[in-house]
C-alpha cells in the first residue's frame, strides 16, 4: 500500500472541495489555501523520499491491477515535479493573500487554485496515458476559470486564444489516444512501452509519435504553436500568472519527457531530430519575441517559451548528461519564472504599472527588490553562480559531446540575447531615475506604508534564496537530476514496478 | 426570464418536482449494476429544480433550496474524495470498493458501499454545479 503517491493528488482535491464548501468564509479559505499547499509540499517531499529510497512507487487505484486499472506511478522525475508543484502552490498561496482582489476570492479563486494543483500533480504522477489526458483537462478547466475571473476585456481576448489552442491540442491528444488503443489495446504507459518496443510498424508508430509531439508541444508552448501563451499569461492577477508561468507549460514538457523516453524510442533519429529543430526554433523565436516587448510580464512570457527550447533540447539530444541538464533546467526554470512574475507584481504594487516606460527608480528606493530581481534574472540568462548556469552548462555540454554544433550555437546565442533582454528591464525599471510622469509614488518612497507588502516579499525572498542555493551547492540537485535521467534512459525498472509481480 | 404565473406550469411543477426527486434517488441507487448512477440522477434532480425556477423564479427557488448550490457542490466533492479513504482502514489501496451489510429492523439486510458514497458525491456535485450555472444565468437575465 503506497499512500505516498496518492496523497499529493487527493490533498488538493479535498482542499478544493472544502474551500468550495466554505465559499462564504474567505478567512477560512485563505487558511485552507496556505496550510493546504503547505501540506501538499510536505506530502510531495515524503513521496520524493520514498522514491529515492525504494525506487519507483506504484499504486493501483481501487486495487484494479495494471494494465487494466488506473495506476499511479512516481519515479524521481514525477516526484520532483510534484515537490516543485507544492513549493509553487505554497508561494502563490502566500502571495495571493496580499494581491488577489476580493471579488476574485468570492468567485472561487481558492477552490480553483487547489483544483489546478490537483490537475498538475495528477499529470505528474499518473502512469496511465488516458488518465494523463483527464488531468490535462482538469488543469485546463481550472486554469480557464482562473484566467477569466474578473472578466476584463484583455482577459477574454487572451482566454479565447488560450482555450482554442488548448482544445485543439486536446483533440489531437485524444485522437492519438484512440489510435494507440486501437493498435495496442492498452493505455497503461508501462504496458504500452513494452508493446511498442515489440511492434513492427515503424511508419505508423512515427505518425503516432508525431501526433503526441504536436499535442504536447502546443501545451508546452513550443514552436510553432506557442502564441497563445504570451497572449494570455499576463492577463490574470499576478499570483495566478506566476503559477501559470511556473507550472502549466512545464506539464506539457514533462509529458514529452515521459512519452519520448518511455514509449517512443523506436526511431530516435527521426522523432528526436524533429524535437531538436523545434527546440532551436523555440529558443530563438522566444527570445526575439521578448526583445520586442515593453511590458515586464510579456517579456517574461516570451522568455518562458525560450526556456522551453532548452528543456526540449535536453530531451532531443537524448544522452544522460543532456537529459539530466534538461530536467535540472525544468526544475530551476519553474522557480525562476515564478520569481520573476512575483517581482513584477511587487513593482506593479509600488508604481502601478507593468510597462517599462512607466517604471524607474526601483533600485534607488528599494535596493532589496533590485537584488531579488537580479538573482532570478541572471539565472535565466545563465550566469554563475546561479542555478540557471549549472543547468545550461549541462545541456550545452551534452550538445558539444554529441557534436551538435548548430544547436550549441543557437543555445549560446539565445543566452546572450536573453541577457540583453534582462538588462533592458534592469536598466529601465530599476536603474534609471523615476520618470517625471509617475504620480503615485508614496509607497515607493516610503511615505506611505503598505501592510501587505511583506507577504509579497516573503515568497520572493525564499525562492530567490533557493535559486542561489541550487547554484552554489549544486551537487545534490544535479545528482538527483542525473539519477532521474538514469531512470528515464533505462525504463525497465519503471515497467517492472508497474506491471511487476502480483501484489499480495 | 420566463413569465412566472402560468397556472398550468406552476400546478404541474408542484406535482412533478417531488416525483422527479424521488425518481432521481431511484436512479442513483440502482446505478451500481444497472443504467443510472450519480451523474444522471443529479441531472434528473436538477431538471426538477430548474423547472421550479421557470415556474416560480429565482428567489422562490433559492428559498426552496435553503442552501447555496455552491455549497451543495462543495459537499458533494468532499464526499466523493472522502469515499477514497475507507479502503485505507482495511489496508487496501485508496478507492478500493468496500462493502458493508448491516441489518436493519423491519427492512432486513441492506448493502452499503464506498462506491455508493462516491455516487452520492457525484449526485450532489452535479445538482450543485447545474443549479449554480442556471441560477447565475437567470439572475443575469433579471
Amino acid at each position: 500500500m503506497n499512500l505516498a503517491v496518492a496523497l499529493p493528488i487527493l490533498l488538493p482535491l479535498l482542499l478544493g472541495a472544502l474551500s468550495l464548501l466554505a465559499h462564504r468564509r474567505l478567512r477560512l479559505q485563505r487558511w485552507l489555501g496556505v496550510l493546504g499547499t503547505g501540506a501538499l509540499l510536505a506530502a510531495a517531499l515524503w513521496l520524493l523520499r520514498c522514491v529515492a529510497r525504494e525506487g519507483v512507487v506504484v499504486l493501483h487505484m481501487g486495487d484494479w491491477q495494471a494494465p487494466f486499472g488506473i495506476t499511479l506511478a512516481a519515479d524521481l522525475l514525477g516526484a520532483s515535479m510534484a515537490v516543485l508543484t507544492g513549493l509553487l502552490g505554497l508561494a502563490t498561496a502566500v502571495y495571493s493573500l496580499a494581491t488577489t482582489p476580493r471579488g476574485h476570492e468570492q468567485y472561487g479563486h481558492w477552490p480553483l487554485l487547489h483544483l489546478l494543483l490537483a490537475g498538475v500533480t495528477g499529470a505528474f504522477l499518473t502512469g496511465d496515458i488516458f488518465n494523463l489526458y483527464v488531468w490535462f483537462e482538469v488543469m485546463l478547466v481550472a486554469s480557464f476559470a482562473l484566467l477569466t475571473l474578473g472578466g476584463e476585456r484583455a482577459q477574454m481576448e487572451g482566454a479565447i486564444k488560450y482555450v482554442a489552442l488548448n482544445l485543439l491540442s486536446s483533440m489531437i491528444f485524444l485522437s492519438a489516444l484512440g489510435i494507440t488503443y486501437g493498435l495496442f489495446g492498452t493505455l497503461n504507459m508501462a504496458d504500452l512501452a513494452a508493446k511498442v518496443a515489440a511492434a513492427d510498424q515503424p511508419g505508423l508508430l512515427s505518425v503516432l509519435a508525431a501526433m503526441y509531439m504536436v499535442a504536447f508541444g502546443i501545451k508546452a508552448g513550443a514552436f510553432p504553436l506557442f502564441f497563445w501563451l504570451p497572449a494570455s499569461y499576463h492577463t490574470p492577477p499576478v499570483a495566478v500568472s506566476a503559477l501559470f508561468a511556473g507550472l502549466l507549460s512545464k506539464v506539457g514538457v514533462y509529458s514529452l519527457y515521459r512519452v519520448f523516453t518511455l514509449i517512443f524510442t523506436h526511431d530516435v533519429g527521426y522523432t528526436h531530430e524533429i524535437l531538436l529543430w523545434a527546440a532551436g526554433l523555440t529558443m530563438l523565436t522566444g527570445v526575439l519575441g521578448a526583445l520586442a516587448q515593453t511590458e515586464i510580464r510579456r517579456i517574461v512570457s516570451f522568455q518562458i517559451i525560450s526556456s522551453i527550447g532548452y528543456m526540449l533540447m535536453g530531451l532531443a539530444l537524448f544522452t544522460p548528461l543532456a537529459l539530466a541538464g534538461g530536467m535540472l533546467y525544468i526544475g530551476q526554470d519553474i522557480v525562476v519564472k515564478i520569481t520573476l512574475f512575483l517581482v513584477a507584481g511587487i513593482a506593479f504594487r509600488l508604481l502601478g504599472s507593468y510597462r517599462l516606460e512607466a517604471l524607474g527608480g526601483l533600485y534607488r528606493y528599494r535596493p532589496l527588490l533590485g537584488v531579488l530581481f537580479l538573482i532570478p534574472a541572471l539565472s535565466l540568462a545563465g550566469l554563475p553562480p546561479l542555478s540557471g548556469f549549472i543547468a545550461k552548462l549541462a545541456v550545452v555540454r551534452g550538445a558539444i559531446e554529441e557534436a551538435s554544433w548548430g544547436i550549441t550555437f543557437v543555445a549560446l546565442l539565445t543566452g546572450l540575447l536573453t541577457l540583453y533582454s534582462i538588462i533592458r528591464i534592469w536598466q529601465q525599471a530599476f536603474w534609471r531615475e523615476l520618470p517625471a510622469h509617475a504620480t503615485d509614488t508614496g509607497v515607493l518612497r516610503g511615505e506611505r506604508r503598505d501592510p501587505g507588502l511583506w507577504l509579497m516579499y516573503l515568497p520572493v525572498a525564499v525562492l530567490a534564496g533557493l535559486i542561489l542555493l541550487v547554484g552554489v551547492y549544486a551537487q545534490p540537485f544535479f545528482g538527483l537530476a542525473e539519477a532521474a535521467a538514469g531512470q528515464l534512459l533505462d525504463p525497465q525498472a519503471y515497467i517492472d514496478a508497474v506491471l511487476g509481480e502480483a501484489r499480495p | 426570464m420566463m413569465q412566472p404565473g402560468s397556472l398550468i406550469l406552476s400546478t404541474m411543477t408542484r406535482l412533478l418536482l417531488p416525483l422527479q426527486l424521488l425518481f432521481s434517488v431511484f436512479m442513483l441507487l440502482r446505478g451500481h449494476d444497472l443504467p443510472g448512477g450519480g451523474f444522471i440522477a443529479g441531472l434528473v434532480a436538477s431538471a426538477g429544480f430548474i423547472l421550479y425556477l421557470f415556474a416560480f423564479g429565482v428567489a422562490a427557488t433559492q428559498a426552496l433550496l435553503r442552501i447555496d448550490p455552491r455549497e451543495i457542490a462543495g459537499a458533494g466533492l468532499t464526499l466523493a474524495v472522502l469515499s477514497a479513504l475507507p479502503a485505507l482502514l482495511y489496508g487496501d489501496p485508496v478507492f478500493t470498493a468496500q462493502w458493508w451489510h448491516p441489518s436493519l429492523p423491519l427492512i432486513g439486510e441492506i448493502k452499503l458501499s464506498s462506491p455508493l458514497l462516491f455516487d452520492i458525491g457525484v449526485y450532489l456535485t452535479v445538482i450543485g454545479s447545474m443549479l449554480t450555472i442556471v441560477i447565475s444565468l437567470a439572475e443575469a437575465e433579471e
